[in-house]
């Protein structure tokens, strides 16, 4: 460690200085330097896995680092717990909120601070102080209303005025529009800037480069765990920001030059569900129509939680429907199990990887043999047939270019990226009529997005029907043949992605603006 | 790659093992405080335990065990607390010991596997009962077993006293009546070690292929393991509840058969073995539900109960045996839990390790 030592210039708002961090499964921080200007936006970009999210962890003193020094405001500083973070006004909000949905707004912001007198809680003075804060940065949030209530957007609203309440004059923002939509993203950037203009210093994280580059007075770029340079936005064109953080040029998509056949591999003819809870029963998805040829990629747009998650269930069969019916290749399959209909050719990457696709602390040849295992190559008699199964197994990690030490480690061991291609391979490896992909590449670094998107088009291109579940509007237009729109449960537009553009798209996904399906 | 998997066996292994030493270490204090000598206790076991007699004494009261093990053993492999084990073998010895006296008119081998299906019928009806619970009324399987175990001890004594009693002579022992010899289950060494042994360990090595190595133990797995990737596989999980549940009652069936049809060949109330349901839940633990685990678990509990009967030559109470039994319980549970993330801290670190490495040679031969 080396002393501190007096900062004759201006000081910085934070200065990092040889920053190396080793944990297990990411990768490490090393040698990692960062100069944040007080009273700026700044950015820092880097793939997914980056070690963006590890930096910022360690500024907000969630672990120590094991070389480096942090100075903030020109003061050397030793994070033992974010509680020191904050002391020195530090704050972050979180990519996913920390919030509690049976609270209100004004309790949520106080809630671990709360101005009390003898233990009772005086909402007066919270709310006085919670307006101004509000006032001040241009939210319009009623602070009374249920936390549940609110959309995303107005959450992270929250989750902002809590890091302000706390004092906080530095703030991190990890990865904050990933869960908004483009409206809700320039509301953002200007409450941002309303921030800076107050004097606040924002840190914020992100791997969208046209955000970076609209919002940010600096920008750091971070690869593989260290920095490579902190440019400004004016003396840097786009693409050799993304050739800074991949460290190549970036892709260009491909126009495909194949045809989409007349064959319809995936009918959905007017499928509604609802659920049954007490004393009500809400539809989750209604009417629903999509068609999904041979060789045709069918993107779903939609804010998640308008029905893309139960409509999947409703193909796979995992959810009843109450009208309509699913047709796998001309053949009714309403009534078949979720086995018959994924041995007749449905292919799915779920939602949720650990939640829906994984065995965590199981091999990975058991993991890929998942949902296979009935198929002659993986057994002797009615053992499973070990070698096999591991031989399948390797070619599978070849073939998606999984990055393990072998077949036999725990799936837990893996970082996400490679778990998501090991699911992608196990997915395609059956050749499917039809692939439902729910969020192929989220949380995947920008190398496994690419090889992830390749493998798409190539089985698509062999004539694979793809129903495409995507929040990254990014994603769904430059994949997919024809956009639907899903919004509370309903199909509301349909869209060439010629002619969707992202502030399209967003006006669909928030209902702003509906059209009735074609 | 081997190395790790040899180094993931031995952590386990250890652990199990400290866990047993930490328990001997408990209850070395406790006997300290009743101002008893641990070493001298200790040493009155160990000598014990080289005695041939205690040796089969100890697998005799192992051979249960076993099959209890196993029993719950299943159900945790599918996620599922089957607490019932202990009603499950009482019906299940009851019932066996009733028919087994109806047909003695079959032969000797036939007449033993006719036993020992009713048994597993018996056994699996009962656990049935939870597992259509559970899955009909999403019942909780740990409420359900509990109370069918009330039921099943209460009933079993109602009939056994309405119905079926039978005296001997002029025996004080009630039983129901005796099962003929063609019934019976032969012993291995006479009146030391029964044949049962065998049969727990053939149960054992079965329980060991059909989880471990059968594409149904794999679905089984993995339904305990993470349930919704299961169904979002096609594996129905109420399927594997069912099946998981029916398998474990049949497994519990058993434990009741060696003193059923090896011993006293008959039903008794008195002195018939019980707690021994709960006693596998234990075994489980300790045994981390793998089928060497399991045999080398009851076999030590069988060792610590058989020596302990020595320990009142020396006017120490037998209950000594349940206190260290019930710490191991506590503390395999907490040096499991330890273990096992230290375990998988280590393997993540090596993976991640492993791939940096491996991204590095790429990058020169790039």
């Amino acid at each position: 460690m080396t002393t501190a030592e007096p900062n004759t210039e201006q000081p910085y708002a934070v200065e990092l200085e040889g920053i190396e961090k080793r944990f297990p499964g990411v990768i490490a921080n090393h040698d990692v330097s960062l100069k944040v200007r007080k009273g700026t936006i700044h950015a820092i970009v880097g793939e997914n896995g980056a070690g963006k999210s590890t930096l910022m962890n360690t500024l907000y003193g969630m672990h120590q680092p094991e070389a480096g020094t942090i100075h903030v405001n020109g003061q050397q500083v030793h994070f033992k717990s974010p509680a020191e973070a904050i002391a020195v006004g530090i704050g972050m909000v979180h990519q996913h909120f920390m919030l509690a949905d049976n609270l209100t707004v004004l309790e949520n912001v106080i809630l671990g601070a709360e101005p009390a007198r003898r233990g009772v809680i005086r909402h007066a003075e919270g709310t006085a102080k919670v307006a101004a804060l509000a006032k001040q940065i241009g939210a319009h949030v009623d602070l009374d209303a249920p936390l549940s209530a609110l959309g995303v957007g107005q959450r992270q609203r929250v989750e902002i005025l809590k890091v302000l309440y706390r004092g906080a004059n530095i703030l991190i923002l990890d990865e904050p529009t990933a869960v908004l939509v483009p409206q809700e993203v320039d509301e953002l950037f200007e409450t941002l800037k309303v921030l800076v203009a107050g004097g606040a210093t924002v840190i914020f994280i992100s791997h969208k480069l046209d955000e970076v580059l609209a919002v940010s007075d600096e920008i750091t770029v971070i690869r593989q765990g260290t920095t490579v340079g902190t440019v400004t936005p004016d003396s840097i064109t786009r693409s050799r920001l993304g050739e800074m953080m991949v460290g190549s040029e970036l892709p260009k998509p491909i126009p495909r030059v194949t045809k989409i056949g007349a064959a319809v591999r995936l009918e959905v003819n007017g499928a509604s569900a609802k659920v049954v809870g007490p004393g009500s029963q809400k539809y989750v998805f209604q009417d629903i129509d999509i068609d999904v040829h041979e060789g045709e990629i069918v993107g779903v747009a939609g804010v998640e939680g308008n029905g893309q998650f139960e409509l999947c269930e409703g193909i796979l069969g995992l959810m009843p429907l109450t009208a309509g019916t699913i047709v796998l290749d001309g053949n009714d399959v309403t009534h078949e199990t979720v086995r018959h209909r994924k041995d007749a050719g449905i292919g799915y990457i779920p939602f949720d990887r650990h939640r829906e696709a994984l065995m965590l602390s199981s091999p990975l040849w058991e993991n890929t043999m998942l949902g296979r295992e009935s198929q002659p190559k993986f057994n002797i008699g009615p053992l499973i047939n070990v070698r096999g199964s591991q031989a399948d197994c390797r070619e599978i990690i070849h073939d998606f270019d999984v990055r393990t030490p072998g077949e036999d480690v725990p799936a837990f061991a893996l970082s996400g990226g490679n778990q998501q291609k090991l699911i992608v391979g196990r997915e395609l490896v059956n050749n499917p009529s039809v692939l439902i992909a729910a969020h192929p590449t989220r949380g995947v670094d920008i190398g496994a997005q690419n090889a992830i998107w390749a493998r798409l088009r190539t089985a698509r291109d062999a004539g694979m029907g793809v129903l495409l579940l995507s929040a990254d509007l990014e994603e769904l237009i430059a994949l997919s043949d024809v956009i639907v729109v899903m919004f509370d449960g309903m199909i509301t537009a349909r869209l060439t992605p010629a002619q969707a553009t992202p502030e399209l798209l967003g006006l669909y996904m928030t209902g702003t603006r509906q059209e009735a399906a074609a | 790659m081997d190395r790790q998997k040899l180094q993931r066996i031995g952590v386990t292994a250890a652990s199990s093992v400290a866990a047993v030493l930490f328990a001997l270490v408990i209850c070395g204090i406790i006997l300290l405080l009743t101002g008893r000598s641990p070493s001298h206790v200790y040493q009155t076991m160990w000598d014990a335990a080289g005695e041939r007699r205690i040796q089969y004494d100890a697998i005799q009261r192992a051979t249960p065990l076993m099959f209890a093990g196993c029993a719950v053993a299943l159900g945790f492999k599918m996620n599922l607390f089957n607490i019932g084990v202990e009603g499950q073998y009482r019906i299940a010895a009851l019932v066996t010991a009733i028919v087994g006296t109806r047909i003695g008119f079959l032969p000797a081998p036939l007449h033993v596997a006719v036993e020992l299906a009713v048994a597993c019928i018996c056994g699996a009806a009962w656990a049935g009962i939870a597992a259509f619970m559970k899955v009909r009324r999403g019942v909780n399987e740990v409420i359900a077993t509990i109370m069918l175990n009330a039921i099943a001890i209460s009933l079993a004594a109602w009939l056994f006293n309405t119905y079926f009693r039978y005296t001997q002579g002029n025996s004080q022992n009630v039983t129901t009546r005796p099962i003929p010899r063609s019934g019976w289950m032969p012993d291995i060494v006479k009146d030391q070690l029964n044949g049962f042994f065998i049969v727990a360990l053939l149960v054992v090595f079965a329980y060991w292929i059909v989880v471990f190595k059968s594409r149904f133990g794999f679905r089984l797995r993995a339904s305990g393991h993470n349930d919704v990737a299961a169904k979002t596989s096609g594996i129905s999980s109420k399927r594997m509840i069912v099946t998981a549940l029916l398998l474990s009652g049949a497994v519990a069936g058993f434990i009741g058969m060696q003193q059923t049809l090896g011993d006293s060949h008959a039903y008794s109330s008195q002195g018939f073995v019980d707690g021994i349901g709960f006693l596998g839940i234990a075994v489980a633990l300790l045994g981390r539900n793998h089928p060497i685990g399991i045999v080398l678990s009851a076999l030590l509990f069988g060792l610590l109960a058989a020596s302990a009967t020595k320990l009142g030559l020396i006017k120490v109470p037998q209950e000594i045996v349940q206190i260290i039994e019930g710490v191991i319980v506590l503390s395999v549970v907490i040096v499991n839990e330890a273990s096992g993330r230290w375990v998988d801290k280590r393997t993540q670190q090596r993976a991640a390790h492993a791939v940096e490495h491996h991204l590095t040679q790429q990058g020169v031969t790039a």
